[in-house]
């Protein structure tokens, strides 16, 4: 593999049977490209948490995901209301999820801080009224 | 010992995903919200809960949990039971409450 792969998925908002979508095909791709398990298994875990979070926070978004030899690339960008306080939302147990997302088993304010657990950088861009671009990147 | 052996041993009901049921289950995960499962749960665990909906499947294929134990006699959604299928994740119930499954697990793992 000589070349980066880019993959393009559109998240749907506020369509919770169809979230996980994108990370299940990301997490196919990767296996059936021969990448190992425990790379697989993080970047499935880190990209589903962020596709949650902009079903429930944002209306849904657009994630890319770029594959190459020795890391994936994963750029979640929506068009949500931001995030006021980036330091809290990073916070372990921090959630504004309303109640509905909570009866589902969201909400645990645990998002974030998995996306941080399983990538090696993380990085978020958000501005009020704008939107959020999470940036991660896995290692392999 | 294989998800097979364990539903057996402790007589949980098969309500889904039987093409699961070689997998080998090394450990267990006692939990409810979604996203503390993804980050404590470890790959082939039993994971034992009442969340019996789509997003329980999703969560289960993503963290690579050997199957979903649903306790206390909680349901499984019927959309969820199509995806758990057609996704090959086992689906195993009882009425028996979460720590007692988790002891019995205990039990046979050690």
């Amino acid at each position: 593999m000589s070349q980066a792969l880019h993959l393009h998925y559109d998240v749907p908002g506020d369509d919770f049977t169809r979230a996980g979508e994108a990370s299940g095909a990301v997490k196919r791709k990767l296996k059936q490209m021969g990448f190992n398990p425990s790379a697989v298994r993080r970047v499935a875990i880190a990209m589903y948490e962020g596709e949650i979070n902009m079903v429930i926070h944002a209306g849904g978004g657009e994630a890319d995901v770029e594959i190459e030899p020795d890391k994936i690339s994963i750029v979640l960008a929506d068009h949500g209301p931001g995030i006021p306080n980036v330091e809290l939302a990073m916070k372990e147990g921090w959630s504004t999820a309303p109640d509905h997302v909570r009866s589902l088993g969201f909400g645990a304010g645990m998002g974030l801080p998995n996306i941080k657990k399983y990538t090696d950088e993380m990085r978020i861009e958000t501005e009020i009224g704008k939107g959020t671009k999470v940036f991660m990147v896995i290692l392999v | 010992m294989t998800v097979a052996q364990m539903a057996q041993l402790l007589d949980l009901k098969l309500a889904a995903g039987k093409e699961g049921l070689d997998r080998l289950v090394t450990g267990g995960y006692c939990g409810d919200l979604l996203s503390w499962v993804m980050g404590r749960a470890k790959e082939d665990d039993v994971w034992i809960t009442v969340m019996g909906n789509l997003n329980a499947i999703a969560v289960a294929v993503l963290a690579d949990v050997s199957c979903i134990l649903l306790s206390e006699s909680a349901v499984l959604d019927e959309d969820a039971r199509r995806k758990a299928d057609e996704e090959g994740v086992t689906v195993l119930q009882s009425d028996r409450p979460t720590y007692d499954l988790a002891v019995a697990i205990g039990r046979l793992l050690s």
